[in-house]
Protein backbone atom coordinates (compact mmCIF):
# COMPACT_ATOMS: atom_id res chain seq x y z
CA UNK A 1 0.00 0.00 0.00
CA UNK A 2 1.30 3.29 -0.67
CA UNK A 3 0.42 6.28 1.90
CA UNK A 4 0.79 10.13 1.48
CA UNK A 5 1.06 11.41 4.68
CA UNK A 6 0.87 15.46 5.00
CA UNK A 7 1.93 17.19 8.63
CA UNK A 8 4.99 15.89 9.82
CA UNK A 9 3.99 17.13 13.58
CA UNK A 10 3.48 14.68 16.10
CA UNK A 11 0.66 12.88 14.59
CA UNK A 12 2.41 12.81 11.01
CA UNK A 13 5.83 11.53 12.02
CA UNK A 14 4.64 9.14 14.34
CA UNK A 15 2.34 8.00 11.98
CA UNK A 16 4.67 8.08 8.99
CA UNK A 17 7.21 5.62 10.87
CA UNK A 18 4.76 3.12 12.13
CA UNK A 19 3.52 2.74 8.71
CA UNK A 20 6.84 2.53 7.25
CA UNK A 21 8.18 -0.44 10.16
CA UNK A 22 4.30 -2.36 9.32
CA UNK A 23 6.21 -2.30 6.01
CA UNK A 24 4.09 0.22 4.13
CA UNK A 25 5.80 2.78 1.16
CA UNK A 26 5.08 5.99 2.57
CA UNK A 27 6.42 10.06 1.64
CA UNK A 28 5.55 12.21 4.47
CA UNK A 29 5.01 15.69 3.22
CA UNK A 30 6.01 19.09 5.48
CA UNK A 31 6.03 22.42 4.79
CA UNK A 32 8.33 24.09 7.46
CA UNK A 33 11.90 24.24 6.19
CA UNK A 34 13.35 23.06 9.53
CA UNK A 35 10.86 21.15 10.99
CA UNK A 36 11.61 18.84 7.73
CA UNK A 37 15.39 18.44 8.16
CA UNK A 38 14.75 17.10 11.53
CA UNK A 39 12.67 14.61 10.15
CA UNK A 40 14.65 13.54 7.08
CA UNK A 41 17.35 12.60 9.40
CA UNK A 42 15.35 9.48 10.31
CA UNK A 43 13.17 9.21 7.29
CA UNK A 44 15.46 10.41 4.88
CA UNK A 45 13.98 9.58 1.41
CA UNK A 46 10.23 9.23 2.81
CA UNK A 47 9.73 12.84 3.50
CA UNK A 48 9.17 15.59 1.18
CA UNK A 49 9.70 19.29 1.49
CA UNK A 50 6.39 21.47 0.28
CA UNK A 51 2.99 22.61 1.35
CA UNK A 52 0.87 19.79 0.48
CA UNK A 53 -2.08 22.01 -0.87
CA UNK A 54 -0.47 23.14 -3.28
CA UNK A 55 -1.25 20.64 -6.69
CA UNK A 56 2.84 20.31 -8.21
CA UNK A 57 3.91 19.34 -4.50
CA UNK A 58 1.27 15.87 -4.25
CA UNK A 59 1.97 15.13 -7.82
CA UNK A 60 5.79 15.33 -6.73
CA UNK A 61 4.57 12.94 -3.99
CA UNK A 62 3.22 10.48 -6.79
CA UNK A 63 -0.60 10.91 -5.14
CA UNK A 64 -1.52 9.25 -8.57
CA UNK A 65 -1.17 5.91 -7.20
CA UNK A 66 -1.41 6.55 -3.76
CA UNK A 67 -3.93 4.52 -1.84
CA UNK A 68 -4.01 6.54 0.95
CA UNK A 69 -3.96 10.06 1.56
CA UNK A 70 -3.86 10.65 5.75
CA UNK A 71 -4.19 15.04 6.15
CA UNK A 72 -3.11 15.36 9.69
CA UNK A 73 -1.93 19.07 9.55
CA UNK A 74 -2.34 21.34 12.54
CA UNK A 75 -4.45 23.41 10.26
CA UNK A 76 -8.13 22.58 9.31
CA UNK A 77 -8.48 23.99 5.77
CA UNK A 78 -5.27 22.63 4.68
CA UNK A 79 -6.66 19.21 6.24
CA UNK A 80 -9.72 19.68 4.44
CA UNK A 81 -8.34 20.71 1.09
CA UNK A 82 -5.48 18.37 1.01
CA UNK A 83 -8.14 15.37 0.97
CA UNK A 84 -10.83 17.08 -1.31
CA UNK A 85 -8.43 17.05 -4.02
CA UNK A 86 -7.20 13.85 -3.12
CA UNK A 87 -10.67 12.64 -3.44
CA UNK A 88 -11.86 14.49 -6.04
CA UNK A 89 -9.17 14.86 -8.81
CA UNK A 90 -6.68 12.41 -7.85
CA UNK A 91 -9.44 10.09 -7.64
CA UNK A 92 -7.46 8.29 -4.16
CA UNK A 93 -9.72 5.43 -2.63
CA UNK A 94 -9.40 6.29 0.99
CA UNK A 95 -8.70 9.41 2.92
CA UNK A 96 -8.28 10.25 6.58
CA UNK A 97 -8.03 13.82 8.18
CA UNK A 98 -7.48 15.03 11.19
CA UNK A 99 -9.91 17.40 12.73
CA UNK A 100 -7.95 19.66 14.93
CA UNK A 101 -10.70 22.06 16.36
CA UNK A 102 -14.37 19.94 16.96
CA UNK A 103 -16.68 22.83 15.82
CA UNK A 104 -15.35 22.76 12.16
CA UNK A 105 -16.09 18.48 11.81
CA UNK A 106 -19.24 20.12 9.96
CA UNK A 107 -17.43 21.91 7.75
CA UNK A 108 -15.67 18.32 7.13
CA UNK A 109 -18.97 16.77 6.55
CA UNK A 110 -19.78 19.27 4.26
CA UNK A 111 -17.25 18.75 1.68
CA UNK A 112 -18.18 14.90 2.03
CA UNK A 113 -14.21 14.44 3.92
CA UNK A 114 -14.77 11.09 5.88
CA UNK A 115 -13.56 10.07 7.78
CA UNK A 116 -12.64 12.98 10.04
CA UNK A 117 -10.99 12.04 13.47
CA UNK A 118 -11.34 14.39 16.20
CA UNK A 119 -8.77 13.89 19.08
CA UNK A 120 -11.36 15.69 21.55
CA UNK A 121 -14.24 13.56 20.05
CA UNK A 122 -12.70 10.65 20.78
CA UNK A 123 -11.65 11.51 24.32
CA UNK A 124 -15.47 12.74 25.13
CA UNK A 125 -16.50 9.50 23.59
CA UNK A 126 -14.00 7.84 26.44
CA UNK A 127 -15.47 9.67 28.57
CA UNK A 128 -18.88 9.67 28.17
CA UNK A 129 -18.14 5.12 27.84
CA UNK A 130 -16.45 5.71 31.52
CA UNK A 131 -18.85 7.88 32.63
CA UNK A 132 -22.08 7.38 31.07
CA UNK A 133 -24.30 9.59 32.33
CA UNK A 134 -26.95 10.10 29.37
CA UNK A 135 -27.02 6.06 29.82
CA UNK A 136 -26.28 5.75 25.41
CA UNK A 137 -22.88 5.70 24.31
CA UNK A 138 -22.13 5.83 20.43
CA UNK A 139 -19.90 2.95 20.38
CA UNK A 140 -19.06 3.01 15.85
CA UNK A 141 -20.37 5.41 13.47
CA UNK A 142 -19.92 4.26 9.61
CA UNK A 143 -21.09 6.78 8.18
CA UNK A 144 -20.45 5.94 4.38
CA UNK A 145 -21.63 2.62 5.12
CA UNK A 146 -24.89 4.04 7.48
CA UNK A 147 -24.55 2.04 10.51
CA UNK A 148 -24.15 2.56 14.27
CA UNK A 149 -23.16 0.60 16.69
CA UNK A 150 -24.39 1.93 19.90
CA UNK A 151 -24.41 0.88 23.74
CA UNK A 152 -27.33 1.36 26.12
CA UNK A 153 -27.92 1.08 29.88
CA UNK A 154 -31.39 -0.98 30.34
CA UNK A 155 -33.11 0.74 33.38
CA UNK A 156 -34.98 -1.08 35.86
CA UNK A 157 -38.59 -0.65 34.98
CA UNK A 158 -38.15 0.16 31.88
CA UNK A 159 -40.22 -1.35 28.69
CA UNK A 160 -37.30 -3.59 27.95
CA UNK A 161 -36.47 -5.17 31.24
CA UNK A 162 -37.74 -8.38 31.93
CA UNK A 163 -38.39 -8.84 28.55
CA UNK A 164 -37.02 -11.58 25.85
CA UNK A 165 -35.02 -9.59 22.74
CA UNK A 166 -37.77 -10.90 20.23
CA UNK A 167 -40.66 -9.25 22.14
CA UNK A 168 -38.62 -5.77 22.63
CA UNK A 169 -40.44 -3.32 20.94
CA UNK A 170 -37.96 -2.05 18.09
CA UNK A 171 -38.23 -0.51 15.09
CA UNK A 172 -36.97 -2.18 11.52
CA UNK A 173 -33.31 -1.31 10.83
CA UNK A 174 -31.78 -2.46 14.45
CA UNK A 175 -31.21 -5.42 16.29
CA UNK A 176 -29.45 -5.95 19.64
CA UNK A 177 -25.85 -7.95 19.34
CA UNK A 178 -24.49 -8.26 22.81
CA UNK A 179 -25.52 -7.94 26.21
CA UNK A 180 -23.22 -7.02 28.92
CA UNK A 181 -24.36 -8.35 32.37
CA UNK A 182 -22.51 -8.54 35.75
CA UNK A 183 -19.05 -7.36 33.42
CA UNK A 184 -19.95 -10.10 31.09
CA UNK A 185 -20.59 -10.00 27.82
CA UNK A 186 -22.83 -12.59 25.52
CA UNK A 187 -24.64 -13.01 22.46
CA UNK A 188 -28.33 -12.94 22.93
CA UNK A 189 -30.74 -15.63 21.95
CA UNK A 190 -34.33 -14.48 21.00
CA UNK A 191 -35.46 -15.83 23.98
CA UNK A 192 -32.80 -14.32 26.05
CA UNK A 193 -34.69 -12.43 28.72
CA UNK A 194 -33.10 -8.67 29.44
CA UNK A 195 -32.61 -7.56 33.11
CA UNK A 196 -32.84 -4.37 34.59
CA UNK A 197 -28.86 -2.71 34.95
CA UNK A 198 -27.92 -4.42 31.94
CA UNK A 199 -25.53 -3.04 29.50
CA UNK A 200 -27.27 -3.91 25.53
CA UNK A 201 -25.01 -3.53 22.22
CA UNK A 202 -27.67 -2.63 19.09
CA UNK A 203 -26.33 -2.36 15.33
CA UNK A 204 -28.56 0.26 13.93
CA UNK A 205 -29.42 2.24 10.82
CA UNK A 206 -28.35 6.26 11.98
CA UNK A 207 -31.04 8.48 13.05
CA UNK A 208 -33.26 5.71 14.76
CA UNK A 209 -31.87 6.18 18.09
CA UNK A 210 -34.57 8.56 19.93
CA UNK A 211 -36.97 5.44 18.65
CA UNK A 212 -34.84 3.09 20.76
CA UNK A 213 -34.08 4.97 23.69
CA UNK A 214 -38.09 5.17 25.00
CA UNK A 215 -37.99 1.31 25.24
CA UNK A 216 -34.64 1.14 27.80
CA UNK A 217 -35.22 4.25 29.89
CA UNK A 218 -38.20 3.79 32.61
CA UNK A 219 -40.96 6.08 32.76
CA UNK A 220 -40.52 9.53 35.29
CA UNK B 1 -7.81 43.88 -1.81
CA UNK B 2 -11.35 42.86 0.12
CA UNK B 3 -11.62 46.02 1.45
CA UNK B 4 -10.99 48.43 -1.66
CA UNK B 5 -13.90 45.80 -3.42
CA UNK B 6 -16.56 46.89 0.21
CA UNK B 7 -16.23 50.42 -0.37
CA UNK B 8 -16.71 50.51 -4.37
CA UNK B 9 -19.82 48.21 -3.70
CA UNK B 10 -20.77 50.42 -0.89
CA UNK B 11 -20.44 53.97 -3.16
CA UNK B 12 -22.55 52.09 -5.67
CA UNK B 13 -25.15 52.25 -3.35
CA UNK B 14 -25.19 48.10 -2.36
CA UNK B 15 -25.54 47.26 1.10
CA UNK B 16 -22.33 45.75 2.47
CA UNK B 17 -21.09 43.89 5.26
CA UNK B 18 -17.15 43.17 5.79
CA UNK B 19 -16.14 40.25 8.21
CA UNK B 20 -12.90 40.64 9.67
CA UNK B 21 -10.81 38.30 12.00
CA UNK B 22 -8.60 41.90 13.26
CA UNK B 23 -10.88 44.53 14.66
CA UNK B 24 -8.25 47.08 13.58
CA UNK B 25 -8.74 46.59 10.02
CA UNK B 26 -12.15 48.43 10.37
CA UNK B 27 -9.65 51.81 10.17
CA UNK B 28 -8.87 50.50 6.38
CA UNK B 29 -12.77 50.93 5.60
CA UNK B 30 -12.80 54.32 7.40
CA UNK B 31 -10.08 55.61 5.34
CA UNK B 32 -10.86 58.08 2.23
CA UNK B 33 -14.51 58.50 3.41
CA UNK B 34 -16.77 61.05 4.50
CA UNK B 35 -17.50 59.76 7.86
CA UNK B 36 -17.19 56.33 9.18
CA UNK B 37 -17.74 52.97 7.63
CA UNK B 38 -21.14 52.66 9.55
CA UNK B 39 -22.35 56.29 8.73
CA UNK B 40 -21.92 56.08 5.32
CA UNK B 41 -24.66 52.47 5.51
CA UNK B 42 -21.60 49.33 6.08
CA UNK B 43 -22.07 46.64 8.33
CA UNK B 44 -18.46 44.96 10.27
CA UNK B 45 -18.51 42.03 12.14
CA UNK B 46 -15.16 40.64 14.23
CA UNK B 47 -14.71 37.21 13.64
CA UNK B 48 -13.56 34.16 11.47
CA UNK B 49 -15.75 33.00 8.48
CA UNK B 50 -14.71 29.52 9.31
CA UNK B 51 -17.26 30.62 12.66
CA UNK B 52 -20.64 29.50 11.87
CA UNK B 53 -22.21 32.20 14.17
CA UNK B 54 -20.39 35.17 12.79
CA UNK B 55 -20.87 34.59 9.50
CA UNK B 56 -24.85 34.38 10.49
CA UNK B 57 -24.07 38.04 12.09
CA UNK B 58 -22.14 38.96 9.43
CA UNK B 59 -25.95 37.89 7.29
CA UNK B 60 -25.11 35.74 4.74
CA UNK B 61 -28.50 34.42 5.31
CA UNK B 62 -29.45 37.31 3.32
CA UNK B 63 -26.03 37.55 1.09
CA UNK B 64 -27.44 37.80 -2.87
CA UNK B 65 -23.28 37.61 -3.40
CA UNK B 66 -20.06 36.58 -0.83
CA UNK B 67 -16.62 37.82 -1.73
CA UNK B 68 -13.95 35.30 0.23
CA UNK B 69 -10.55 37.93 -0.33
CA UNK B 70 -8.78 36.70 3.35
CA UNK B 71 -5.11 36.29 2.59
CA UNK B 72 -5.05 32.67 2.46
CA UNK B 73 -6.12 30.72 -0.82
CA UNK B 74 -7.11 27.73 2.14
CA UNK B 75 -9.54 29.63 4.25
CA UNK B 76 -10.61 31.46 1.35
CA UNK B 77 -11.47 27.72 -1.10
CA UNK B 78 -13.10 26.11 2.58
CA UNK B 79 -15.42 29.31 2.74
CA UNK B 80 -16.11 29.73 -0.39
CA UNK B 81 -17.78 26.47 -0.20
CA UNK B 82 -19.51 26.94 3.37
CA UNK B 83 -21.35 29.87 1.43
CA UNK B 84 -22.78 27.76 -1.78
CA UNK B 85 -23.34 24.67 -0.26
CA UNK B 86 -24.76 25.58 3.30
CA UNK B 87 -26.05 29.21 2.75
CA UNK B 88 -27.00 28.59 -1.36
CA UNK B 89 -25.41 32.46 -1.61
CA UNK B 90 -26.42 33.00 -5.05
CA UNK B 91 -22.86 34.02 -5.91
CA UNK B 92 -19.59 32.95 -4.95
CA UNK B 93 -16.48 34.88 -6.02
CA UNK B 94 -13.70 33.36 -4.46
CA UNK B 95 -9.32 34.77 -4.50
CA UNK B 96 -7.14 31.83 -5.30
CA UNK B 97 -3.29 33.04 -5.84
CA UNK B 98 -2.49 29.53 -6.40
CA UNK B 99 -3.06 29.69 -10.31
CA UNK B 100 -3.50 25.89 -10.45
CA UNK B 101 -5.69 25.59 -7.48
CA UNK B 102 -7.91 28.24 -9.15
CA UNK B 103 -8.11 26.43 -12.14
CA UNK B 104 -9.34 23.27 -11.29
CA UNK B 105 -11.85 25.25 -8.02
CA UNK B 106 -12.91 27.41 -11.36
CA UNK B 107 -13.34 23.49 -13.04
CA UNK B 108 -15.34 22.13 -10.05
CA UNK B 109 -17.66 25.51 -10.03
CA UNK B 110 -16.56 27.94 -7.75
CA UNK B 111 -15.76 31.29 -9.12
CA UNK B 112 -12.63 31.86 -8.49
CA UNK B 113 -10.18 34.91 -9.28
CA UNK B 114 -6.33 34.46 -9.34
CA UNK B 115 -4.26 37.79 -9.02
CA UNK B 116 -1.19 35.64 -9.80
CA UNK B 117 -2.45 34.38 -13.06
CA UNK B 118 -3.62 37.97 -14.06
CA UNK B 119 -0.08 39.38 -12.61
CA UNK B 120 1.92 36.56 -14.84
CA UNK B 121 -0.28 37.15 -18.05
CA UNK B 122 0.63 40.83 -17.69
CA UNK B 123 4.45 40.46 -17.38
CA UNK B 124 3.92 37.78 -20.37
CA UNK B 125 1.97 40.42 -22.36
CA UNK B 126 4.75 43.01 -20.65
CA UNK B 127 7.84 40.95 -22.35
CA UNK B 128 5.63 40.24 -25.79
CA UNK B 129 5.63 36.36 -25.05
Amino acid sequence: MYVIVAGGGKVGWNLARELIDKGEEVTLIEGDRRRYLVIEQELEHAVQYGDATELWVLERAGIQRADLVIAVTGDDEDNMLVCQVAKEKYLVDRIIARVNNPRNLQHFKLLGIQPAVSATDLILRLIEHEVPRYGLVHLLALEEERLEIIELEVQPGSPAAGQRVMDVDLPEGCLIISVLRGGDGFVPKADTVIEGGDEVLLVLDPGLEELITPQFTAPV
Amino acid sequence: MGSAVAKTALLAGHEVSVLDEDPLSHERLDAGLDGTWEDRGGRFTVGTALEIDALLEAGIENADAFLCATDGDNTNLVIAQIAARRFNVPRVIVRVMDPFRAAWYAEQGLETISPTAHAIDMFEKALDL
